[in-house]
């Protein structure tokens, strides 16, 4: 494959998909990664500490905004989240049930 | 995709085509457990396949017994059975099951023998099957007459990333050439289960499709177990998974982008054509697989991402993951590491290519890591406690 990438430091499932995977541990600062299918770069600032397999915002989102992974809705924003941050239990949860404990 | 190379198999008397040729020697009960191993032991080359159940049990949990025994004789990847009971009435409803194949099969009772008559005997027929056996030949097959199964286990997220979609690439090539594809983990669709319903055929199937997941939601409801307040797991959650929602398309990502052709209860065999089935199933590793493998399936995809070692006495099984932890740690076990795509090394094309390659080789005579290792879980599901 011709990856203008060299390893990339996080991936998203899907073109359209709101956040992306950490594939390693990430620190806050200047970061690069693409999709899982396709060679395109994807440049961002991250804002915080993402662990491997963590998810982070690919663009801003607003609070109760759909997000969307593998080109499905996966959950809901529970506050406004800004690109490059972590996306988890804390600012997301499940759509369909309110008593899920995330 | 890559070129599609000659594959071989065991065509068998009902046209029916096995990758693997085994003499089984089946017990009907626990009971019956030590003369089976007996007669394996006699006879080397024969594969006793000892469970744990068998004995009072009743109604649908019985049935279920009956069809999981019955249908892992009439595996295609089995040439022939030796049936070993307590006693002869539920031993001949296990032989006249698998008789419908047309295969060689025989029944022994212990009852008014005891063990040793019986083993004498069921060794004397299980030799003649062995020696019969060794004479049937492989046979140029189609990858149509070859049925796949799918089911993966520990995952993690590099397995909704890496290993799932890599297997989903070889379910949609197999199906696309006209085979026939199983899958189930009827608990960890939760949160996606709506998905595997819109991509049902038709709404005969939907239907069934959704009585098989809503029966299974009861059966929790009725336990007291909070499956949706305890999903995903803290584990999960601290690997990186939000939602039970997120958590469901790591599971459904490995099914491929094909229509769903048909629901079937557990062990069932698939009788409407070609394409991919739901199979109504644990998401416990060796018991899905066993009723798979009874279902008829023949060789078995399974992803992972933190290992499990899983393999199956009769149904090759064959074992990727994308977790480079898991790769370079327990290398004896995966058939496939495709944790390069995490690196982005190669294509999910390419991955997919490679684990065709595998899946081939494995068709044609090539052992997995499972096979190697001895992994021969077989486990009966049970549906309620004996009487």
């Amino acid at each position: 494959m011709n990856s203008t990438l060299g390893k990339p430091d996080f991936l998203a499932h899907q073109e359209g998909d709101v956040v992306a995977v950490a594939v390693r541990d990430l620190e806050p600062g200047s970061i690069e990664g693409g999709y899982l299918r396709g060679s395109d770069s994807l440049a961002l600032e991250l804002r915080d500490q993402v662990p491997l397999g963590h998810k982070l915002a690919l663009v801003d989102l607003d609070a109760g905004q759909d997000v969307i992974e593998y080109g499905l809705r996966v959950g809901v924003t529970t506050e406004k989240i800004t690109r490059g941050s972590h996306v988890h239990t804390h600012n997301m949860r499940s759509a369909r049930w309110q008593n899920s404990v995330a | 995709m890559a070129e599609q190379r000659g594959l071989t198999g065991y065509r068998r008397e009902n046209g029916r085509v096995g990758i693997r040729n085994y003499t089984v020697i089946l017990p009907v009960d626990d009971l019956s457990n030590a003369a089976a191993e007996s007669v394996a032991h006699v006879i080397p080359g024969t594969l006793a396949l000892p469970h744990a159940y068998g004995r009072l049990q009743f109604g649908p949990d019985l049935e279920l017994t009956f069809q999981t025994l019955i249908g892992t004789g009439s595996n295609p990847n089995v040439a022939s059975v030796v049936v070993i009971g307590i006693e002869p009435n539920w031993t001949n409803r296990i032989v006249e099951g698998i008789a419908k194949t047309g295969k060689k099969v025989e029944g022994f009772s212990i009852e008014r023998n005891g063990d040793l008559k019986t083993i004498e005997k069921a060794a004397r027929a299980a030799a003649r099957f062995l020696q019969d056996d060794s004479e049937k030949q492989r046979e140029p097959v189609e990858a149509s007459e070859i049925m796949m199964s799918i089911k993966c286990g520990e995952s993690d997220t590099s397995s909704g990333l890496g290993s799932c979609p890599t297997t989903a690439e070889v379910v949609d090539n197999w199906v696309d050439a006209g085979g026939t594809v199983l899958f189930g983990e009827t608990s960890e669709l939760t949160g996606g289960e709506h998905l595997i319903a819109a991509r049902c055929i038709n709404d005969d199937v939907r239907a069934r499709f959704q009585s098989l997941y809503d029966d299974y939601i009861d059966v929790l409801d009725r336990t007291g177990a909070n499956l949706l307040g305890s999903q995903p797991t803290q584990g999960n959650i601290r690997g990186g998974l939000s939602t039970i929602e997120e958590k469901a398309m790591g599971n459904i990502a490995k099914t491929g982008t094909k229509p769903v052709v048909g629901a079937l209860e557990s062990a069932e065999a698939p009788s409407s054509g070609p394409g991919l089935y739901f199979m109504d199933t644990s998401s416990a590793a060796a018991e899905a697989i066993t009723l798979m493998a009874a279902g008829g399936a023949v060789v078995h995809l399974f992803p992972t991402g933190q290992g499990n070692v899983i393999g199956n006495p009769i149904e090759p099984v064959i074992k990727l993951t994308a977790n480079p932890i898991t790769a370079e740690t327990m290398s004896e076990h995966m058939d496939q590491d495709c944790s390069g795509l995490l690196r982005r090394d190669y294509s999910l094309e390419e991955a997919g290519a490679q684990l065709m390659e595998i899946t081939e080789r494995t068709i044609n005579g090539r052992l997995t890591c499972a096979e190697t290792l001895g992994h021969r879980e077989f486990v009966l599901t049970r549906l309620y406690q004996s009487a």
